[in-house]
Order: structure tokens, then sequence, then C-alpha cells
């Protein structure tokens, strides 16, 4: 059984049909590509994933269970992590404080254990801490340090987006979802990117789907490609099966002028 | 070691490739004059000038004139101020043009006041402006030509005001250092010439619990008509500067590096000298300030516990809560209900048997007000809140509730505070209890703050989607934030009840909540020490200023309206916001700052230079 199921997943906008009867499978420890042109309804699949826009009709089954009409944070909880297309942390916390919120879901104190600071609560404030830096130093001496504690809106845009992926990885994921990851880096941040995703599934074992619009990465990190047009899969399958399928292609470049 | 070299060049080199420094200009001069003369001729037409003239201040002059005065020295000084230095821009060299500038904008302050005075004298302006006080028209304007006739007087006042402007540019000539000091000095005297009733109270009280004979202190500080002394102004005048400059001698280390390189053992011991000495002090600080001053800050205190409640729901959850003053009549007619043995209830308890009850009951109110605000935010959760806020007084003031709050009557003989056999009675051995809670209410504030929920809080303030996706319960956060808010409210109500021993709906009308907000903006949104200032500032000062009781909503207005503009992260900041709002205003003070940790950065690390932003 997969680990992550999709079976006619429709969703409409106005009169727009941004998710048109979808159905994806996902195995377990997987690194799957989502692309397609835009509009194609990536991010939209995404959003339906992680409850923040509600699914119409269809299922969506994570370890065999369904998710359609959990909350987001009821979603992660359950293992589902994603970040966002144009980065969104919380820009006066901490750099360290914006991973520690990840653990939320995973820790219990109230605010009765926080005013009288039970041995409980200091054990487990101490192990977000250490969870939080360790996420963290995934990614080498970037977000380390000092950098604990500077502000999230003073990072480099690159930093930005290493710190939203650490956010996420904080969470204990078993699915993590990232929306065009490497957009905006440059050549050389994007291909230590696409490294350090591979690494991340080698390591942790988690599964990783990934919007993505750079080709290079696709290729250098995705075992499948899914090819999303109008709200419809209509290609799947490893890189270079997708690459020269004609509809991709039609999809992309849109119809050959001989055939009209 | 070596001397880390890094490749950053420098844009402009030091030295003939600067562009030639700004200087003073001239039309903010002409900008600031008018808006001095429009300020100062808008303070005499609404009777600030004849109120506070009643209030002999320093010397002869009394408050009234001062704020003539003040007028023609401000605008002198910001005119005369050299418009801060850009990067690439030579440093001006302090010359004429400052005193000119402050010349400038004092003189066409002159020039605004003159007019407004000769309409004064010409013409019956009251017909137009009703509000300027008859005394102005009455006496011809001699109020605002300090006594003289409007022909000498209007000389006078262009003349005064100046000059008053050039004295305040050229205090631009001196190296900031100096120029500071010497604002230090002018701000202590104006200080001890306000607070003079403290002052006198807190010196005799002095007298009184310690037998340190300060009597000859007060004769010499102040006349007998409560003005302070000339020669008791040089004085303080000359503490000031001499303390001022002492503190900022060069090569003077900041205390906390000083104790540093102490031992732990010397620290811990100096850290319990110091907190012991604080407990001496506040120990007997209501003797020495006397019932009067003692209620002073009982008032300000309760506000504060409102305060740092409100922070917890506006400044760390970002939930703007308009109707904060219901939390707090429940705390106060829930503590009056078991107290009081004329209530509808009639048991009269003491109080701490009602405490557990007033927590409850703030806490359901807290759900009550939350539930149906869980999907609003911003301006519309304002609104709702405010209707809240309503219909909580109402509530209480309606006469389907009179049989349970007794409507308009409210609810008397509401019981005091004991201690076992001591009953806490008088506004002195009240300051200890509020106190008390004032202490144990900062200290959940900070608690909360560093935790899990306050985490949570904070991540929903800055995004409440994220905070949702990245598994933040928005529900039982905005709820708890709620709740933690309309306990500490709570505690306030129910302190304020037992403080006047009765409670009447009028109490808790919309004004206590628009209050407890501006002190938590002024203060500083999410930052407690800025919250405990501005609520002794904002509520504290105008009850011992007596003077501005009419004018306090004016002057909270002009003051909310220069914070917003000149300051938005508030007094004392949170330290993340200061940062936030003021990033843009690159001068060159920041610059060699960003150069010193750019160097430190690239120093031992290294790689911190490989990415580029």
């Amino acid at each position: 059984m997969a680990l992550f199921e999709i079976r006619g997943l429709t969703r409409d906008f106005g009169g727009v049909r941004a998710i048109d009867g979808l159905d994806l499978d996902v195995d377990d420890g997987e690194i799957v590509s989502v692309i397609g042109p835009n509009g194609a309804g990536k991010t939209t699949l995404f959003n339906l994933v992680t409850g923040m826009v509600p699914a119409e009709q269809g299922e969506i089954l994570f370890e065999g269970r369904s998710v359609v009409g959990l909350r987001p944070s009821q979603i992660l909880e359950l293992g589902i992590a994603r970040t966002f297309q144009s980065v969104r942390l919380f820009p006066e916390m901490s750099v360290r404080e914006n991973v520690m919120v990840a653990r939320h879901c995973r820790t219990r104190s109230g605010m009765l254990k926080a005013i009288f600071r039970t041995p409980s609560f200091r054990r487990e404030e101490e192990e977000t801490r250490q969870r939080a830096e360790q996420a963290l130093a995934f990614f080498g001496s970037r977000l380390v340090g000092w950098r604990f504690d500077t502000p999230a809106r003073s990072l480099s845009y690159a930093n930005r987006r290493r710190l939203e992926l650490a956010r996420a990885m904080a969470s204990d994921p078993k699915l993590l979802l990232l929306d065009e990851p490497t957009a905006g880096m440059n050549p050389r941040e994007t291909q230590e990117l696409t490294e350090l995703i591979r690494r991340l599934r080698d390591e942790t074992g988690v599964t990783i789907v990934l919007i993505e619009h750079d080709m290079r990465v696709v290729k250098g990190v995705s075992e499948r490609v899914v090819v999303l047009d109008y709200g419809q899969k209509i290609a799947e399958g490893p890189y270079a099966d997708v690459a020269s399928n004609d509809r991709v292609i039609e999809a992309y470049l849109g119809r050959a002028a001989t055939s009209a | 070691m070596a001397e880390p070299t890094v490749a950053i060049e420098v844009p402009v080199a030091a030295g003939g490739d600067l562009l030639p420094a700004r200087q003073v200009d001239v039309w903010r001069a002409v900008r600031l004059g008018l808006v001095g003369g429009l300020t100062a001729a808008f303070m005499s037409a609404n009777g600030m000038v004849e109120a506070f003239s009643e209030r002999a201040l320093l010397g002869g002059e009394t408050l009234g004139s001062l704020l003539l005065v003040a007028v023609p020295l401000l605008a002198g000084y910001l005119a005369g101020r050299p418009p801060p230095v850009l990067q690439g821009f030579a440093t001006p060299r302090p010359g004429w043009r400052n005193v000119a500038g402050g010349l400038l904008a004092g003189l066409l302050s002159g020039v605004v006041m003159a007019v407004f005075v000769s309409l004064i004298a010409t013409f019956d302006v009251r017909r137009v402006l009703l509000n300027v006080t008859p005394e102005l028209v009455r006496e011809a304007p001699r109020l605002l030509t300090f006594g003289l006739e409007p022909g000498a007087g209007l000389v006078l006042v262009l003349a005064l005001n100046a000059v008053l402007g050039a004295v305040a540019g050229t205090l631009h000539l001196l190296r900031e250092r100096w120029r500071r000091a010497v604002l230090a000095a002018a701000l202590w005297i104006l200080a001890f010439a306000m607070l003079q009733p403290v002052i006198v109270q807190v010196l005799r009280g002095i007298q009184a619990e310690l037998r340190i004979w300060t009597a000859p202190l007060t004769d010499f500080l102040y006349e007998p008509g409560g003005a302070l002394s000339v020669p008791g102004a040089v004085a303080v005048g000359a503490v000031a500067f001499g303390i001022h400059a002492l503190l900022t001698r060069e090569g003077r280390r900041p205390v906390r590096a000083r104790l540093e390189p102490l031992p732990d053992r010397s620290r811990r011991l100096l850290r319990l000298a110091v907190l012991a000495g604080l407990l001496f002090v506040l120990g007997l600080l209501p003797q020495v300030l006397g019932p009067f001053l003692s209620e002073v800050l009982n008032i300000a205190g309760i506000f504060l516990l409102m305060a740092l409640g409100l922070n917890i729901v506006v400044g760390f959850a970002g939930l703007l809560d308009l109707g904060y003053v219901a939390f707090f009549a429940v705390g106060a007619y829930v503590t009056a209900l078991l107290t009081s043995p004329q209530s509808s209830l009639g048991v009269g308890w003491i109080f701490w048997a009602a405490v557990p009850f007033v927590v409850l009951a703030a806490a359901v109110s807290g759900l009550v007000v939350g539930t149906p605000v869980l999907r609003m935010r911003g301006d519309y959760l304002a609104i709702v809140t405010l209707g809240f806020g309503e219909i909580a007084r109402l509530l209480f003031l309606s006469d389907w509730l009179k049989p349970t709050f007794g409507g308009a009557q409210g609810i008397i003989r509401v019981r005091d505070i004991t201690l076992g056999p001591i009953e806490i009675e008088g506004p002195q051995a009240f300051f200890y209890v509020i106190f008390f809670f004032v202490l144990l209410a900062t200290y959940v504030t900070y608690a909360l703050q560093d935790s899990r929920i306050g985490r949570a809080w904070m991540a929903m303030r800055e995004d409440e989607a994220v905070a949702e996706a990245m598994g933040v319960n928005i529900v039982t956060a905005k709820l708890s934030a709620f709740i933690a808010g309309a306990m500490l409210a709570g505690f306030g109500g129910a302190l304020f009840a037992t403080k006047i021993g009765s409670v009447f709906p009028h109490s808790f009308n919309v004004i206590v909540s628009i209050t407890v907000l501006v002190v938590i903006i002024v203060g500083g949104m999410a930052s407690v020490p800025g919250v405990v200032l501005a609520s002794f500032v904002l509520v504290g000062l105008p009850e011992l200023l007596r003077e501005f009781e009419e004018y306090r909503f004016l002057i909270y207005g002009a003051l909310l309206i220069f914070m917003m503009q000149r300051r938005p992260e508030g007094f004392i900041p949170s330290r993340r916001r200061a940062q936030e709002l003021h990033e843009e205003e690159v001068t060159q003070d920041a610059w060699p700052r960003t150069q010193a940790t750019v160097r430190q950065e690239a120093g031992p690390a290294g790689d911190g230079r490989s990415e580029t932003s």
C-alpha cells in the first residue's frame, strides 16, 4: 500500500476547475516531482493535501487514513509538512523560535506548566530547543551559532528558504511537500539544495514531493515525475520518459502548428 | 592575531571624494517655526495657558509662561539640528547656520503668536473662536505678552522667541556629550519643578521615616508658593550636568562590562545586595510617599495589571481587543458579589475566598468573548470586541439584572482584604497587595512569553495561516490568549473593587479599554518594561498633575500622533520591533556598525560570506 493516495480529487475556484479528478500515489521513501505549466494546479494540490483549502470531492488518504476535513494542524501532526512558494516565515521571531514552533504539535505543555516551570516543562523545552538546533544544523554552519537568535527577517533569501525547510523538517514529517524549494536561488545554491534534498531522504527516510520549475533539479533529484495540466495528470514516470512525452511538450510549448 | 583581511570595498574613500555636507534646511526651519507658532496659538486659544498660569513653577514664572517659552525653544532646537549624515556625504561642521536656523524658527513662531495676539486685541474673536478663554479677551492678551501692553508686548514676544530659538540652535555648536548634558540639566530642572508635590512629600517622608533631616533641603529647593527657587534650579541643573558628564566621560565602561570579570561569588553577593536594597526601598516606599502618592501608585498599578493582560492578547497574540474593560468589570463585580454583605448574594466572604471565583469567572468570560470571534481578524475583531465591552457594561447597568448587580446603584460595602487577623486598610497597606499581584503578573507574562504557548501566540500574530499549517491549533491558541488576558484583567477588577469599596457600572466604560490600549502602544507592544513605564507616565502622572486633568485626552492624542510618527515601537520597545520599524533609516552611524559585524562574521567562520543574498 502506498504511503499517500489521492483518488478523484476535485476543487473549483469560481468557474475555474483548479484540480480535476486527480489520482496520485506516492510510495514510502520516494522523491516525486510535480511539474506543469503555470496555473496547472500544483500549489492548489499542496493546499488541498495540507488542509489549507478544503477539498470538495475525492479522497486523500495518508497511511490509509483520510485527511479530508481535518484542520491543517491535525494534518501536520499526522506527518505531512510543507514549505511555501513565497517563503512564509514568522519574520519577527528568531531563527530558532521559528523552528521551535513546528514542534508545537509534538509537545504538550500547557499554560499552567509554563507558569510553574515544572520539571517536565523544562525537559520538554530543552528537547524542543535541541531538536530545533539539530534541524538547523542540517544546513551546515549557515543557520547556527549567532544566527539562532537573529530575527528571521534579517536572513538572506536563500537562508530564508533553508529556514523554512528546517522548520518543516523539525515537525518530524513522514511526507514533506516542497513548493519550489529552489526558486530565486543561484545555480550553486540550487545544486547544493538538490544534493541536500536527496541526503535528507536518505538520512531520515522521509518521503518528498516537490513542485519545481528548474528542470535540472527535477532531473537531478526525482525518481518519478508527475505532470499536471489544467488540474489533470497528463503524464507520469521517470524523467527521461516524461521529458519526451508528446502531451508534456504540448502542454509546455503549445500545440504544433501543423496539427491545427 | 593577524588582522583578518576582507575583500570589501568601502564605496567612498574617506577624503576629498565626499559630497558636500548637507546643511541646515531653511524650509524645514520655516515649517517648524510656523507649526510651533500655531501650536502656541492653539494652546492659548483652548485655555491651556490660562489654566496653567495658576501654577507657580520656577521663581516668579508660571507653568503657563513655560508653555509659551517652550515653543520657540523646541522649534529652535529642532530647526538648528543638522540633518542626518548620509553615507557618502561629509559631516557638516557646526556653525552659524545652526544658530540661524534656530533663530528663524523662533522668530517665525513669534510672528505667528504676534499675529494671534493682535487679532485678539483688535477684534472680538470670541464670536468666532468660542473656546478662546475669557481671561485672554477681557484683560487684552496680557497673559501672552508676559504682562505688557499689546504694543510693547508684541515686540517682546518677537524678540524673546527669536532669542530663545537662537539659543536653542546654539546648543548644536556644543559637542554631543556637552549638549546632552545641558539637555539633561534642563530636563531635571523641569522635572523638579513639575513634580514639586511629589518631591516635597518624599523629602518629608524620608524625614519622618528615616530621621534624616531633609527640611532645609526642601526650603532651599522650593519657595513657599510651591515654585522651584532660582538657587534650587541652579543647584539641580548643576548636579544633573555633573552626573551626566561623569557618566559619559571617555573611557568609561558600562557597569555590566565592569561586573563581568568579577568572580562568581562576588557577583552573587552583589546581586543579593541589590535585591535587598530594592526590597528595603519598596518596603518603605508607601510610608515615605504618604497616602496620596500611594493611592496614585495603586491606581497606576491596577492599570498596569490590565495592561500586562492586554499585552498578552494584543502584543503577543496580535488580537486587537477594544472591549477589554469587560473582563475588568467581571472581576470587580464577582468580587463585590461575593464579599459585600449587602450584595444580592449577601455571603460577605473574605477576599481570598472570592479569588478562585474571580479567576473562574474571568476565564469563562474570556471563553464567551473568544469563541464567537475565532474566525475574525484585525479590524473586524476590534469592532466586535468593542461591542462586547459595551454589552458587558450595559448588562451590569440594566434593569433586567438589577436584582443581581444593583443596576446604576451598583454594589457597595465591598470588604477590605484581610491577611489573617490584619485588615488591609488605606492606600499605603494596599500598595503591598497591588505590588504582589503586579509582580505575579509580570512573572506570568515572562513565563508565558518563553514557552510553547507563547511561541504559538507569536506565530499566530505573525501569520495565522502558516501558524496553523505548522501545527499550531489556532482555536486553542486564541482562546488561551483571551483567557490569560481576561484573568489578569479580572485580578485588576477584583483589586479595584476592594480598593474603592464599591462598584458602579459607569466605572467600566470604553475609555478604560482605550487607556489600557494607549498604555501598551505608547510603552511598546510586547515589551514588559515599556508597559510598566507607560502605565506610570500615562495613568500615574495625570493623577499627580491635576492642572492637566482637563487636557488629559488632548495630550494623550498629541502623544499618540507623535509616537506613531516618530517612535511607532513605543518608549521601550521589545528589541525586535525597533529594528523592524527603523530599518530604512540608514545613517552614517549605521554604516560603520554594519562594517564591524561583517568583519566579525567573516573572521573565524570565514564561510559567512560565501552566500549572496
